[in-house]
C-alpha cells in the first residue's frame, strides 16, 4: 500500500489510527466510571455508608459489607506481606540462579495467573472443609492472601533489585552483617516500592468476589470475630445484581468500589512519582 | 546465640517464605485433584471432556459445550482486545506526548483495578439491553460476554506490550530514522518486529485472564449449556459452571465441579508454559544480530 501512497501520508494516517486507539481506551474508562458514578452517587450518602441493610439489602445501607471488605483485606495483607517481602528478599539477596529459584519463580507466576474461582474452590476444600474453619472472615481472608501474595512478591522484588548496589556495599564495608544490611539499608531504601506492591495486593483483595463466593459465607451482619461469616462489597454487588434485589443499591455499592479503586490508583501513582523524583534528585 | 547463628536462622526463615508459593501451588493442585478425581473416575476422562450433556440430576457430566463456551468467549475478546491494545501500546510507547501518557497510564491502571463484578454489572444493566435491541434474542450472549472481557483484558495487553516496546534499544530506532525511514516505517519494520515476543506474552496473559474470569461472565453470557450456533447465542463458561452450581452441589456433582477446576488449571498451566517459552525466546535475531 505504501508503495503507492507517499510515506508522509501513511505516517499521517497511522498517527491518526494510534491517536484513535489511545482515545478509545480513554473513552471506555470515562464511560464506565462516569456512568457508574452518575447512577451511584445519588445513592451514596452517610446513611447508605453507615447504615445496616434492610430486607436482605433491598434497601438500607452497606456498613456491614464495608467492614467485611476491610476485615478480609486486612487479613489478606497481614498474611501475604511478610511472605511476599520475605520471599522477595530471599530471591534478590540470597538466592543464586538455581533450580529451586526457577521453581519458586514459576510457582509465583502460576499463582498470579490461576483463576480466582480456583482459589475459591481451594479455599472451600482446604480452609472451610479440611481445616474446619467454616465459612468465615478468616477463610475468606486467607484465600485472598494467596491471591495477593504474587503481586506483593513481584513488586517487592523489582523494588529491592533496583536499589543501588553501593548502598549495601557501603553497609557491609562498615562491618554490618548481611541481615543488618538488609534490615537497615536495603528494605528502608526499597520501602516505597514494597508499599506500592502491598497497596496493589490490597486492591486485588478488595476487588475480588469469585474467590470469596464459597469461602466467606454471605452474612448480613457485621462480623465480630474471625470465625463469623461475612459479605465483602463485591460479593454484595454480585448478589444484589444477579438476584435482582435492588438496582439502586447495586449502583451505590459499585460506586463505593470504584471510588476505592480510584483512591488506590491515585495513592500508588503519587508514591511512585515521589519516589522517582527523590531518586532522580540524588 | 552468636551473630552468625542468627544470620543462619534468618536465611533459612527467608527461604521458608520463598518456598511458600511452591507449597501453596502444591496444596492447590493436591486439593483440587483430590476432590475432582472421583468424578473423572466415575464419568471417565474422555466422556467428561467430550461429553455433550451436562445433567447432574441424571448423572451426566460432559463439559465439552463449556470448553467451547470458554474458548469462544476468549477468542472473540482477543479478536477485539489485541488490535486495540497493541495499537494503544504503540501509541503510548512511541507517539503519545508526555501529558497524554500522564492521563492514559493511570487510566489503564484504573481499568485493570476495577472489580470484575462492576464490569459484569455494567454489562448486565447497559450492554445486555443494548444487544437485545440491536441483535435480538435475550441479549445474554457469547458476544456480550466477550465485549465486557475485551475491556477487562485490554489493560494487561497494553501495559505488557508497552513494556516490550520500550525495552527495544534506542539505537535501533535511531539507526532506522537515520536511514531516512519515517517514524511509521521504523515502528513497522524495526520496533514492532523486535517487540513481538513481549507482545505475544501480553496476549497469552490476556488469554489467561479471559479464561479465568468468572462472575462478570455469569452476569452477561446467559449460562445455557450448549454449543452456540452463532456468537449471539448464550453460552456457559467453565468458570461460570463452577460458580453457579457449587452452591448446591453434593456427591459426584460436587466432585465434577472440582474436575472442571482441574481442566481450568491445566489450561492455565499450558498457557504459562507457552508464555515462558516466548519469554526465553525474547532475544530475537534481526539481520544476524541479537536484540
Amino acid at each position: 500500500m505504501h508503495r503507492f501512497i507517499p510515506p508522509r501520508i501513511v505516517q499521517k494516517i497511522m498517527n491518526g489510527v494510534f491517536w484513535a486507539s489511545g482515545l478509545i481506551t480513554l473513552a471506555i474508562l470515562l464511560i464506565i466510571i462516569g456512568y457508574v458514578l452518575f447512577k451511584g452517587m445519588p445513592v451514596v450518602n452517610l446513611e447508605f455508608l453507615l447504615g445496616d441493610p434492610v430486607d436482605s439489602g433491598r434497601s438500607g445501607g452497606i456498613f456491614p459489607f464495608i467492614m467485611s471488605s476491610i476485615y478480609v483485606t486486612l487479613i489478606a495483607v497481614l498474611v501475604a506481606t511478610p511472605l511476599g517481602v520475605g520471599a522477595a528478599v530471599y530471591l534478590s539477596e540470597y538466592a543464586g540462579e538455581n533450580t529451586l529459584v526457577k521453581l519458586i519463580r514459576f510457582g509465583s507466576e502460576t499463582l498470579a495467573s490461576i483463576p480466582s474461582i480456583i482459589f475459591g474452590l481451594f479455599g472451600l476444600a482446604f480452609f472451610v472443609i479440611y481445616l474446619e474453619i467454616g465459612w468465615s472472615v478468616l477463610s475468606g481472608g486467607l484465600t485472598l492472601a494467596l491471591m495477593a501474595l504474587p503481586t506483593i512478591l513481584s513488586a517487592s522484588e523489582v523494588s529491592i533489585e533496583s536499589i543501588n548496589k553501593s548502598y549495601a556495599e557501603g553497609s557491609l564495608a562498615l562491618g554490618a552483617t548481611k541481615w543488618q544490611t538488609i534490615y537497615k539499608v536495603v528494605i528502608p531504601a526499597s520501602l516505597p516500592g514494597i508499599t506500592t506492591g502491598v497497596i496493589l495486593g490490597m486492591g486485588r483483595a478488595i476487588a475480588e468476589a469469585a474467590a470469596v463466593l464459597y469461602t466467606v459465607g454471605a452474612a448480613l451482619m457485621i462480623p465480630t470475630s474471625l470465625m463469623d461469616a461475612a459479605r465483602p462489597l463485591p460479593l454484595h454487588l454480585y448478589i444484589l445484581a444477579t438476584e435482582g434485589l435492588s438496582m439502586e443499591n447495586a449502583w451505590g455499592t459499585a460506586t463505593v468500589l470504584v471510588i476505592m479503586i480510584l483512591i488506590i490508583t491515585v495513592v500508588t501513582n503519587t508514591l511512585v512519582d515521589n519516589y522517582r523524583k527523590k531518586m532522580m534528585g540524588r | 546465640m552468636s551473630k552468625w547463628d542468627e544470620e543462619y536462622f534468618i536465611e533459612k526463615g527467608l527461604l521458608l517464605t520463598a518456598i511458600s508459593s511452591i507449597i501453596i501451588i502444591a496444596l492447590i493442585i493436591i486439593f483440587i485433584f483430590r476432590e475432582g478425581i472421583p468424578a473423572l473416575q466415575s464419568a471417565g476422562v474422555f466422556n467428561f471432556l467430550f461429553g455433550m450433556d451436562w445433567a447432574p440430576t441424571d448423572g451426566k457430566y460432559g463439559i465439552f459445550p463449556m470448553i467451547i463456551g470458554s474458548l469462544g468467549i476468549t477468542a472473540l475478546s482477543l479478536l477485539m482486545a489485541v488490535p486495540l491494545g497493541v495499537l494503544c501500546a504503540i501509541f503510548l510507547a512511541e507517539i503519545a506526548p508526555a501529558n497524554m501518557r500522564k492521563i492514559l497510564n493511570p487510566t489503564i491502571q484504573t481499568l485493570s483495578g476495577i472489580p470484575s463484578v462492576v464490569y459484569g454489572f455494567f454489562g448486565l444493566v447497559l450492554l445486555v439491553p443494548f444487544m437485545r435491541t440491536q441483535f435480538g434474542g435475550t441479549g445474554f450472549s457469547m458476544f456480550t460476554a466477550s465485549v465486557i472481557l475485551t475491556v477487562m483484558i485490554l489493560p494487561i495487553i497494553v501495559s505488557v506490550s508497552e513494556d516490550a516496546l520500550r525495552s527495544i534499544p534506542q539505537e535501533y530506532k535511531e539507526a532506522s530514522l537515520a536511514l531516512g525511514a519515517t517514524h511509521w516505517q521504523t515502528i513497522k519494520n524495526v520496533i514492532f518486529p523486535a517487540a513481538i515476543p513481549g507482545i505475544i506474552t501480553s496476549i497469552i496473559l490476556g488469554m489467561g485472564r479471559a479464561i479465568g474470569e468468572t462472575l462478570a461472565i455469569i452476569m452477561v453470557a446467559g449460562n445455557v449449556v450448549q454449543i452456540p450456533n452463532s456468537i449471539f447465542d448464550p453460552v456457559r463458561a467453565l468458570t461460570s459452571n463452577i460458580a453457579i452450581e457449587m452452591g448446591y452441589a453434593t456427591g459426584v456433582h460436587y466432585n465434577a465441579l472440582f474436575a472442571t477446576g482441574i481442566i481450568l488449571v491445566f489450561m492455565i498451566i499450558v498457557l504459562l508454559v507457552i508464555a515462558n517459552y516466548f519469554h526465553y525466546k525474547k532475544k530475537v535475531t534481526i539481520g544476524g544480530g541479537y536484540l
